[in-house]
């Protein structure tokens, strides 16, 4: 074993480093299922402490519903735990053929292949179907997994700035001698919590003769009259060429992901997408659970119409506070602050007041866009989220930020 | 060329109100500040080559040597000299 001294010291620097900017990740350990309300130990050893939930990607409130839970328990009994195989080996089973033939039926696409985790199937789409002739331009704010998914591609890429379709257009006309021009962009883009003019891509797409690839995991299961996501939202189901989704969020919240669309894309991911063909299959439990999810959902609107509500009240009474949101019409409402060390100040003082959420700071989001991305769930009640909005107004009032706007936030602290 | 290429990054990377509110000059740190992200310099580096008819290989195309204006021209103007060498 040779572990030289100077690869640990370099590497314990490395630490230091991240520690003395003060972007050190630290976990917190919550001793309850995943919830609105949880029991949170931290730092690490602290007294035990009930916190209302905040910053979960449980949009929907299922991923500890005892429909799902009794679905999962189900297939374990009559599945089992784990294939011990990748797909195309001995790893399908019957539940993930109909898992993917329910989410083509709820995505309103051709086909959809699943993988084990949303980040996966952007790693892989992008290389399976693309080559050195073609160009994939993405929005400048799309998430973290698709710009590594398109790094991994031999086509060439361009970027449009955040949701200016004049810039896109632009990209387009440039790009017209390419085989495939393919635009690239989330549904709802998770921290800033606006959706992608979707209507107006899919004209641009279909005047300049190209594909639209559309992430949809801050989206399925909750935007959209029927939840079916941002392409229904807009009315434009039907003519997404590419979906990508994940079943860690708002769909149950455990893991996977698809690529759901055009049949041939999701063909080619099956011959050749990476993570698809050397990684496990989804466990049993986790595809019956999306199964039974999709089933509820399919069901009742009653889940998305609460989180409607729910982010309604949510976003006026931050409003109403005296807070700078980013406005939007998703369940993810960021309230901002500007200043780094503010952002991790206001969400410590509102832990302590029994509020769990989590400052957001350069790299993460641009320099100087500090925040506080807080999200709603189906499980929240409006009692709950007067409790946390009173929390809000005194921890806010306590840094003097009630009121004051963008440029007094940063007259204040800085940027 | 430094006044080419600032009202390219003006135009490429920022807002219309980020514009107005910022002092962009040849010293201006642009990646390290997040002005503009390493992903999306692969249009800058197009521009350049197109403009003045050269390659500019990856491996030199870094970050770094992107970051402020005065190293893009210094990148510029070493293949520009290979060019006419």
């Amino acid at each position: 074993m040779a572990y030289p001294a100077a690869v640990r010291e370099a590497w314990q620097a490395e630490l230091a480093g991240i520690r003395e900017k003060g972007i050190y990740k630290e976990e917190r350990f919550i001793h309850s299922p995943q919830a609105s309300h949880i029991t949170v130990e931290f730092p690490s050893g602290a007294e035990l402490k009930e916190v209302i939930n905040l910053c979960a990607n449980n949009y929907l409130g299922l991923s500890s519903h005892p429909e799902v839970i009794a679905a999962a328990h189900k297939a374990l009994d009559e599945r089992g735990y784990g294939m011990s195989s990748v797909r195309f080996i001995c790893g399908t089973q019957d539940v993930h053929r109909t898992l993917e033939q329910k989410l083509t039926e709820f995505l309103g696409t051709e086909d959809t292949i699943l993988f084990p985790s949303c980040l996966d199937a952007n790693a892989g789409v992008f290389e399976a179907i693309l080559g050195p002739e073609d160009v994939m331009i993405s929005d400048r704010l799309v998430h973290a997994s698709i710009v590594d998914g398109i790094r991994l591609a031999k086509a060439i890429h361009d970027t449009y700035k955040h949701c200016d379709m004049a810039h896109l257009e632009e990209k387009l006309q440039e790009h017209q001698d390419k085989r495939v021009r393919l635009i690239i962009t989330d549904g709802v883009f998770s921290m800033d919590g606006d959706l992608a003019p979707l209507d107006r891509i899919v004209a641009l797409a279909e005047k300049y003769n190209a594909l639209v690839f559309l992430d949809d995991s801050h989206a399925s299961g909750f935007i959209g009259r029927t939840g079916r996501g941002v392409h229904e939202h807009f009315g434009v189901m039907g003519r997404i060429d590419i979906i990508t989704t994940t079943l860690g969020k708002a769909l149950g919240g455990a893991s996977g992901g698809c690529v759901s669309g055009r049949k041939e894309i999701v063909e080619l991911c099956r011959q050749r997408a990476r993570p698809y063909l050397f990684s496990n299959a989804v466990p049993p439990p986790i595809a019956a659970s999306a199964i039974k999810v999709l089933e509820i959902l399919s069901a009742t609107t009653e889940r998305r119409d609460k989180l409607e509500t729910n982010a309604k009240f949510w976003r006026q009474g931050l409003i109403d506070a005296g807070f700078v949101i980013r406005e939007g019409e998703s369940p993810i409402v960021p309230v901002m602050l500007f200043n780094a060390k503010l952002a991790q100040d206001v969400a410590r003082d509102l832990y302590y007041e029994g509020i769990y959420v989590v400052g957001f700071f350069f790299p993460v989001v641009a320099a100087g866009q500090a925040r506080i991305r807080t999200q709603l769930s189906a499980d929240h009640d409006i009692p709950m989220l007067e409790k946390a909005l009173e929390a809000f107004k005194k921890v806010g009032a306590r840094h003097g930020i009630l009121g004051l706007d963008k440029k007094g936030i940063i007259a204040k602290y800085g940027l | 060329m430094k006044e080419m290429i600032l009202d390219y990054i003006k135009k490429e990377y920022l807002d219309e109100d980020e514009a107005d509110d910022m002092t962009l000059d040849e010293h201006t740190p642009l990646i390290s500040s997040g002005i503009v992200d390493s992903f999306s310099m692969v249009s800058l580096k197009r521009f350049l080559e197109k403009k003045y008819e050269i390659k500019l290989p990856d491996e030199e195309a870094t970050p770094q040597a992107f970051d402020t204006v005065t190293s893009i021209i210094a990148l510029v103007n070493k293949h520009l000299a290979k060019k006419g060498a």
